[in-house]
C-alpha cells in the first residue's frame, strides 16, 4: 500500500498521508506523464480538500475539469467525471483528483474551500448539467438563461440542436 | 442623503468593457455596492469545437482565444499535447518559441498600457503604445504571414528558421523599444492625474487574491511571486537569467508597474535568447496529424494574462477527446467584485482596465 | 470634386429608372454623397480580434482619419457606420439589432473579419452564421482578421459605393429606401 508512486517526494508524502488518514475515500491513484491522478469518493471530497489546502500545501485550484465518458463506453462506468486540478504555491508540484459521478447525481460545490471554483461549477452546470450542492449561485454562464440543453455533452450535435438556428 | 440603491448596466456594447462583457452595477450614489459581470457574449463553443477537429487543426484555433497574445496561446497547447505525446523538441527550437512568445508579451502589454490610458482619459499613450507595437507586428509578419493570429508557435517546435533579416528586425526592435516606452513610462509614472486615478484604487490583499485563484501579473502585483516560467520551467526558461517583478500595494499603479517591469524583462529575455541561439533542428520530425495513445494531461505556461493551461485527454485518435482551457481571464475577472466594492463608480473602468481581461479567453 | 464625371456617377443605366432623374437633383446627389462618404462616423463594434485590427486600423500608423472616420462613436445614435468586428453569437444577435435599429438613417453596415461575414472558422451550436442574418450589409470584408490595408480597402470600396448612391430619392420621396 505504501509503496513508492512516483519520483517526486513530495507527491508521495502527500499520498501517503491521504493514504492513511482518508483511505476509505480513495479508489486508487496512477501516475503518468509525470502526473498524479488519484481517484475518490464524493463523500470524501470536501474533507480530502481541505486537507490538501490547509495540511499539505495545495493552496491553489487550477481548474475543475469536466468529462463526458458517453463515448468511451466502459461498462458500468458512470456518466460524468469532475477533475479537480490543483497546485501547491509555493512546493511547485500538482495533483489531480478524480471523482466519477452520475447524470442526476448532486455534488457537493467545493466553493467553501476554494472561492474560484465559483465560475468554473457554474460553467460544468451549463456544458454538462452536473448540478452542485451547496453552491451559491448555481446558474447558466455562457448560454442564455432560458436555453434548454448541455453543450458539451457528447450526444448534443456541434451545431446545435435545431440543425444551426 | 437617504440610501438609494439604484442597478446600472454597463455593456455588453460599451466602449471601456474590452470586449463584450455585461457589468450589472449596484451603486449607491457613486459607491458601488457590488457588481455582476454576465459573460457569454462571445461564447464561440471552441471546446465542442475541438473534438472534431485534429491536433493540427486545432492550433490555428487557439490563436482567437487571447486574441491580444495569440502566440502565448499556440505556445500552452502545444507544449500540452507534446507532454501528452513525450515528445522532445530541439533546442533551437525551443530558443525560438521563448523570443516569439517574449515578444508576443511584449505587444501584448503595449496593448494593454494603451488600452489602460486610453479607459483612464490618457488618449495619446494608446496612439504611442500601438505604434511600438506595430513593430512587433511587422516581426510576426515577416516570420509567419500574421499580424494578429499569428500561429507561430506549432506542433514539434517552429514552423520558420529565424533568418538574418528577422534577426536584424528583432534587434532593431530591441534597440528602439526601450527608449519608446520610457516615453510613456514619462507620460505616466508621475503624473498627477493618473495618480490620482490609480493609487489607492482597487487594493485586494494578498490572502484574497490567493483565495480568488488570481494569477498573472495582477498577483504579482500583491506581493506574491508566481511565476510559472520560474516555478515550473518549460521550453528551456531555466537558461535565461530574468527578475520576475513584484510590488505590494496591490492597486492598480502597482499593476502597471509590474507590467512595466515585465517589459523590461520581456527585452532581457529575448536578448539573450539571440545571442545564445543553438545550431541545429527547429522542427521535430513528427507526421502531419499525429495520433496519440489514450492518455490525460494538464499544462500551464505563464501568459502575459496569468496562468494559462490545457486538459487534453487522448482517446488514441488523431482528434482529442476533450481539451479543456484553464483561462487565466476567467478566474481573474471573479476578483472584480471585491476589488471594485466600496470604491467610486468612476473607478471600475480604471479597475476592469488593471485586470488585463480579454473576452476571447474568458468566452471561449 | 463633385461634378467629376466617372462612368460610375454619370447616372445612366445605374439607376432604376433608367437616368431619367432630374439634372439639378443628381448634382445634389454627387455633393451630399461626397460629403457623406468623406464624414462617416463609425460605431465600432468591436466584438472579438477584429476589434483589434480595427483599432490598429485608427492608430497612427494605418490612420483611418485621412478617410474621415476618425471620429469612433460609443453611441449609435451619433454614428452612421456600424462596422461589426468579430465573431456575433446567438446571444449577442438582439443587442446588434438593437444597435442597429437605435442608429439614425442613412446608416451603413460593414461585415469585418469571416466570423460577420459567415462564421467564420466556428461552426458550432452558439455562433451566428453571418451578421446578415440579423441586420443588411453593405460591404462584407474577408479575412481572419483582414488586415488594416483590407479594412481599409473594404472602407474605400463602401466609398464608393456611396458616391454612386442617391441621397435626394430618399429625402423627397419618403417611401424610397436607400437606392445604391
Amino acid at each position: 500500500m505504501l509503496e513508492e508512486l512516483t519520483d517526486v517526494p513530495v507527491l508521495n508524502k502527500a499520498y501517503q498521508s491521504l493514504e492513511e488518514i482518508f483511505g476509505d475515500f480513495l479508489l486508487g491513484a496512477t501516475f503518468e506523464k509525470k502526473e498524479l491522478s488519484v481517484r475518490i469518493k464524493k463523500d470524501g471530497l470536501l474533507s480530502i480538500l481541505r486537507y490538501l489546502k490547509s495540511t499539505v500545501g495545495f493552496n491553489a485550484l487550477s481548474d475543475i475539469i469536466g468529462l463526458d465518458n458517453l463515448r468511451l463506453g466502459a461498462e458500468g462506468a458512470k456518466r460524468f467525471s469532475l477533475l479537480y486540478q490543483l497546485y501547491a504555491f509555493p512546493g511547485f508540484v500538482r495533483i489531480r483528483l478524480v471523482l466519477d459521478v452520475d447524470e442526476n447525481e448532486p455534488v457537493p460545490s467545493v466553493v467553501p474551500v476554494f472561492r474560484s471554483a465559483n465560475w468554473a461549477e457554474r460553467e460544468i452546470y451549463d456544458m454538462f448539467g452536473i448540478r452542485f450542492a451547496g453552491h451559491p449561485d448555481l446558474r447558466r454562464i455562457y448560454m442564455p438563461e432560458e436555453y434548454e440543453g448541455h453543450p458539451l455533452r457528447k450526444d448534443f450535435p456541434l451545431e446545435g440542436p435545431n440543425d444551426g438556428v | 442623503m437617504a440610501f438609494k440603491e439604484i442597478e446600472l448596466n454597463m455593456g455588453p456594447q460599451h466602449p471601456s468593457t474590452h470586449g463584450v462583457l455585461r457589468l450589472k452595477l449596484r451603486v449607491d450614489n457613486e459607491v458601488v455596492l457590488g457588481i455582476e459581470p454576465v459573460i457569454g457574449y462571445l461564447h464561440r463553443g471552441m471546446e465542442k469545437l475541438w473534438e472534431n477537429l485534429t491536433y493540427t487543426q486545432i492550433v490555428p484555433l487557439t490563436d482567437r482565444l487571447d486574441y491580444l497574445a495569440a502566440v502565448s496561446n499556440n505556445f500552452a497547447f502545444v507544449l500540452a499535447v507534446e507532454k501528452l505525446m513525450g515528445l522532445e523538441i530541439p533546442q533551437r527550437g525551443q530558443y525560438i518559441r521563448v523570443i516569439l512568445a517574449e515578444l508576443q508579451r511584449l505587444a501584448s502589454h503595449l496593448a494593454w498600457v494603451g488600452f489602460m490610458a486610453n479607459d483612464v482619459g490618457a488618449m495619446s499613450v494608446l496612439l504611442y503604445s500601438f505604434e511600438i507595437r506595430e513593430d512587433i507586428l511587422d516581426i510576426f509578419e515577416s516570420y509567419a504571414g500574421g499580424r494578429l493570429t499569428v500561429h507561430g508557435i506549432r506542433l514539434g517546435g517552429v514552423p520558420f528558421d529565424l533568418d538574418g533579416e528577422i534577426i536584424a528586425m528583432i534587434r532593431k526592435a530591441l534597440a528602439d523599444i526601450p527608449r519608446k516606452v520610457r516615453d510613456i513610462e514619462g507620460l505616466l509614472n508621475e503624473n498627477r492625474i493618473w495618480k490620482h486615478r490609480t493609487e489607492g484604487v482597487g487594493i485586494i490583499s494578498a490572502e484574497q487574491a490567493l483565495e480568488l485563484g488570481l494569477t498573472g501579473p495582477a498577483l504579482r502585483a500583491s506581493g506574491i511571486p508566481w511565476d510559472m516560467r520560474k516555478d515550473v520551467p518549460y521550453s528551456s526558461y531555466q537558461d535565461f537569467v530574468f527578475d520576475v517583478p513584484v510590488q505590494s500595494g496591490s492597486d492598480v499603479d502597482d499593476r502597471y508597474l509590474v507590467r512595466m517591469e515585465e517589459i523590461r524583462q520581456s527585452i532581457r529575455i529575448v536578448t539573450q535568447a539571440l545571442d545564445r541561439l543553438p545550431p541545429g533542428e527547429f522542427l521535430a520530425k513528427i507526421p502531419r496529424s499525429p495520433k496519440i495513445p489514450p492518455g490525460e494531461v494538464f499544462h500551464s505556461i505563464e501568459a502575459p494574462k496569468g496562468e494559462l493551461g490545457f486538459y487534453i485527454k487522448s482517446n488514441g485518435t488523431d482528434k482529442p477527446e476533450r481539451v479543456k482551457m484553464k483561462s487565466p481571464s476567467f478566474i481573474n475577472l471573479q476578483s472584480l467584485e471585491l476589488m471594485c466594492k466600496g470604491n467610486l463608480f468612476s473607478d471600475v473602468v480604471g479597475i476592469l482596465g488593471s485586470l488585463d481581461i480579454v473576452l476571447g479567453e474568458i468566452d471561449k | 470634386m463633385p461634378g467629376k464625371r466617372t462612368p460610375s456617377n454619370s447616372g445612366e443605366g445605374l439607376t432604376s429608372d433608367g437616368g431619367r432623374h432630374p439634372f439639378l437633383l443628381t448634382k445634389l446627389d454627387h455633393l451630399i454623397a461626397w460629403s457623406q462618404k468623406n464624414s462617416l462616423w463609425p460605431f465600432g463594434s468591436g466584438l472579438a480580434c477584429c476589434a483589434i485590427e480595427m483599432i490598429a486600423t485608427a492608430a497612427a500608423r494605418f490612420d483611418i482619419s485621412r478617410f474621415g472616420m476618425e471620429l469612433f462613436r460609443a453611441s449609435p445614435r451619433q454614428a452612421d457606420l456600424f462596422i461589426v468586428a468579430g465573431t456575433v453569437t446567438n446571444k449577442m444577435a438582439p443587442v446588434i439589432r438593437r444597435l442597429w435599429e437605435q442608429m439614425a438613417d442613412p446608416k451603413w453596415v460593414v461585415a469585418m473579419g469571416n466570423c460577420a461575414v459567415s462564421g467564420g472558422p466556428f461552426p458550432t451550436y452558439s455562433v451566428l452564421q453571418g451578421v446578415d442574418n440579423v441586420i443588411p450589409v453593405d460591404v462584407y470584408i474577408a479575412g481572419c482578421p483582414p488586415t488594416p490595408q483590407g479594412l481599409l480597402h473594404g472602407l474605400l470600396t463602401l466609398q464608393e459605393k456611396i458616391a454612386r448612391s442617391h441621397p435626394t430619392k430618399a429625402i423627397f420621396n419618403a417611401d424610397a429606401r436607400r437606392i445604391d
